[in-house]
């Protein structure tokens, strides 16, 4: 028995009178019931491309899509559009970034997500009102049997993040994918929609992958992080694993970029230079190794010239890394480490 | 004061400060000993709300900014933080008077600028500038980057025609760009490159103020950082003042040593940056805070208690009585819907406006302003009390200020 969703080899390519851009390259990763993956990367990593080939949302486009998305042990790939129609919603659904463009401002709330419910279930429409109106009450809307009737525009950021939510889990699917879903949104509401994805996760028991930039957000929510650097996959392990021992130096300056509510306020910050690479003329070896300040350690040329595999990182385990590092986890104790969070460095004996 | 370049660099590696030295900013520390460059007293801005039909009479005002006062020193930097539609960005626009206010004083350099018209307010663009949360939007696409950059020049009469190219060329290197693509457009230039374009054309004029609304929350973490590091480079080399506005706490605190946390159009909040993150005492503040999701924290293990706040800001069009944050409030009692709380000095650089004021599980049982307002602790108007005036009226901090342990007036 493989896991509930296995992604295998996934290759997403577009192309364009410019040539190939390559979104995605051989993505691999497991998901169980009841375990949520953070995808964490900068705009143009591939995040939001590769998580919108599970829904089959780059078909009819020109992408190239290939590799294999089992769920449940079928192949999402080889269904027909058909069969992708029926599942999409009903066993994987996705909640969009910005509510608002999301939403179509002509229909009420109420029949946008008594649609979705319609579109899966053979019931009438009074049915699927109610159904609406309790999923609503379900996420912490007011008064639900009046707001149904209510238009997108008339409700908060807040409002309209849930009941994105609320149409998203209307029917109940075992996997959700949620698109930077609290980036619009103010903290204090940003802290209420998290906790209820996570009440939800635990009364469905589905699998969620969030999309994010924040690694504030995914430390709070995920179970596994995938750090996606041009395309790749560049680093995975359980969360708490890859927040104590990075080992990409990507993740690193990922950590390090960021101030915290609590850090040293006359440490700088240490960005990482340069910008990402263009996807569509990939550096031949490493990705990252243009903006990379330790590929002075690895011998000869081989971050220029060879891309480094997801292999097993130093400290064994689940946790692997796209790098050519040998002792990396060392050099993120002894250097990196000490420079953002000296508080967090393990005494060696 | 001249402009020169400062950093030599590649066209695409952003500017570093020289010899790649990690220093402390000066800047973001407070220094007492500078007068304040901007002082606000009571703003006020209300946006008439009219109704469509064929009269448009004005059927209510949202009140965008209602009564805010401080003070940013002169090279200094004060923060606002909130969340959307609590007015921190249109109190960014009020005082590079994009806006006129609807009442009270904006005293920039001793002058009250409030009420400037458009031909005082010309000489004064060159001491105000702005630079705005979106690159993308707030370049004109069809015009150059010489040509945005050099406008204020040109406008302004600063110097010779011929030379503004020199200076054009001057300013994109000192914000990191190569100085050899004047002549390109916005859309060629990624997320941070445009940012620092308008950066450039901010610096151009040499201001003594700048007012940053959310300067790098439409760029990607990795980006955040180096132009985080330029704006304190640029701080400390020009001696610029700013009015830092954001919604990211952390990077807020990262930046100014001074910090007002908005709610609904007024200040709940003000403090050195130190006792706002460590000891908050409104709870507006302390349910902010306890929302910011943190790396670290999660890193060694278990996740903080959130303070949830239930729903939504209400709408400033009819906000509510009292205390506006009562509403969400998880400590308000009677009095916070009949009376307004103070903005109260409780500290050295520390005032707070709330009833009950107090650290985070800390606070009163008993409002700690209900003498001076001349209420009883329920609210009700009490014949026998006499309210002290005029408190939390003043942009600045007294040397005296109110002792929440002994509830008495005490002095540094």
């Amino acid at each position: 028995m493989t896991s509930f969703l296995s992604v295998r080899d996934l290759v997403v390519h577009f192309p364009t009178i410019d040539g190939v851009v390559k979104a995605t390259e051989g993505l691999s990763y497991d998901l169980e019931r009841g375990k949520t993956l953070g995808i964490v990367g900068e705009s143009g990593s591939g995040k939001s491309v590769s998580s919108a080939a599970i829904l089959g949302l780059h078909r009819g486009t020109n992408a190239k899509v290939s590799g294999e998305i089992l769920l449940e042990d079928v192949d999402l790939l080889t269904l027909s559009d058909e069969e992708m129609r029926l599942r999409r919603g009903r066993d994987v659904a996705m909640i969009f970034q910005d509510p608002l463009s999301a939403m179509h401002p002509y229909y009420t709330i109420g029949n946008q997500i008594a649609e979705a419910y319609r579109v899966h279930n053979d019931v009438s429409r009074k049915a699927a009102k109610a159904r609406a109106v309790e999923m609503l009450d379900r996420v912490g809307i007011p008064q639900p049997d009046r707001r149904v009737n209510d238009y997108p525009h008339q409700f908060s950021g807040g409002m309209r993040q849930r009941a994105m939510i609320a149409m998203g889990l209307i029917n109940d699917p075992g996997l959700l994918i949620a698109d930077e879903p609290t980036t619009a949104l103010d903290v204090t509401v940003q802290a209420q929609i998290l906790d209820l994805l996570q009440d939800l996760q635990r009364e469905f028991n589905s699998a969620i992958i969030i999309i994010t930039h924040d690694l504030g957000v995914v430390a709070e929510m995920a179970d596994d992080v995938l750090v996606m650097y041009a395309g790749r996959a560049v680093e995975f392990g359980p969360c708490k694993e890859i927040l104590t021992h990075p080992e990409m130096p990507y993740t690193w300056g990922l950590l390090s970029s960021v101030p915290d509510v609590k850090g040293d306020t006359d440490a700088r910050l240490i960005p990482i230079k340069g910008n990402p690479p263009s996807l569509l003329n990939l550096p031949p070896g490493c990705a990252f190794e243009p903006r990379c300040t330790h590929s002075d350690k690895v011998p000869g040329n081989l971050c220029r010239t060879e891309v480094p595999d997801l292999l097993p990182g130093n400290r064994g385990g689940v946790h692997t890394k796209r790098c050519h590092l040998a002792n990396s986890d060392t050099i993120y104790q002894r250097e990196i480490l000490p420079e953002i969070a000296p508080e967090l460095v393990e005494d060696p004996s | 004061m001249s402009i020169s370049p400062s950093e030599s660099h590649a066209s695409e590696a952003p500017a570093e400060p020289k010899g790649g030295v990690v220093l402390g900013n000066p800047a973001s520390k407070l220094d007492l000993s500078r007068p304040p460059i901007l002082e606000v007293d009571n703003l006020q801005m209300y946006f008439p709300v009219r109704n469509s039909g064929l009269i448009r009479r004005t059927v209510g005002y949202v009140q965008a900014v209602d009564g805010v006062s401080f003070q940013v020193p002169a090279g200094g930097s004060l923060g606002l933080v909130g969340e959307s539609g609590c007015g921190k960005s249109t109190t960014g626009r009020l005082i590079t008077r994009l806006y006129k206010p609807t009442a009270g004083r904006i005293d920039f350099d001793g002058r009250n600028i409030a009420n400037y018209s458009a031909s005082q307010l010309m000489p004064l663009r060159r001491e105000i500038q702005m630079i705005f949360q979106d690159p993308a939007t707030s370049l004109n696409p069809r015009h150059t980057v010489g040509a945005i950059v050099g406008a204020p020049l040109l406008i302004h009469k600063v110097i010779p025609k011929k030379q503004v190219l020199n200076r054009v060329q001057e300013l994109l290197e000192v914000v990191g760009l190569n100085p050899e693509h004047y002549n390109r457009y916005p859309h060629e230039f990624s997320g941070g490159q445009r940012q620092r374009i308008g950066i450039a054309r901010a610096l151009t004029l040499q201001p003594k103020l700048l007012v940053a609304d959310e300067p790098v929350s439409a760029l990607d973490v990795s980006i955040q950082a180096q132009v985080i590091n330029l704006l304190q480079d640029l701080q400390r080399e020009f001696d610029i003042a700013f009015l830092f506005i954001a919604h990211d706490l952390a990077i807020v605190r990262h930046f100014c040593p001074e910090i007002a946390v908005m709610y609904l159009g007024k200040i709940v909040e003000i403090s050195d940056r130190e006792t706002l993150y460590n000891r908050p005492n409104h709870p507006y503040t302390q349910a902010l805070l306890s929302a910011v999701p943190d790396v670290k924290q999660a890193a060694i293990g278990g996740r903080r208690e959130r303070i949830r706040l239930e729903g939504d800001v209400p709408s400033p069009v009819n906000p509510p009585s009292g205390c506006r944050f009562r509403t969400r409030c998880p400590i308000a009692k009677e009095i916070c819907a009949k009376v307004e709380p103070p903005l109260l000095q409780i500290g050295k650089r520390h005032k707070v406006a709330c009833h009950f004021a107090g650290e985070l599980g800390n606070h009163p049982t008993a409002p700690i302003t209900a003498g001076m307002l001349g209420v009883d602790d329920q609210g009700n108007h009490d014949p026998g009390a006499s309210p002290s005036k005029d408190i939390g009226n003043s942009p600045g901090f007294s040397d005296f200020w109110f002792d929440l342990k002994t509830r008495t007036m005490a002095k540094s």
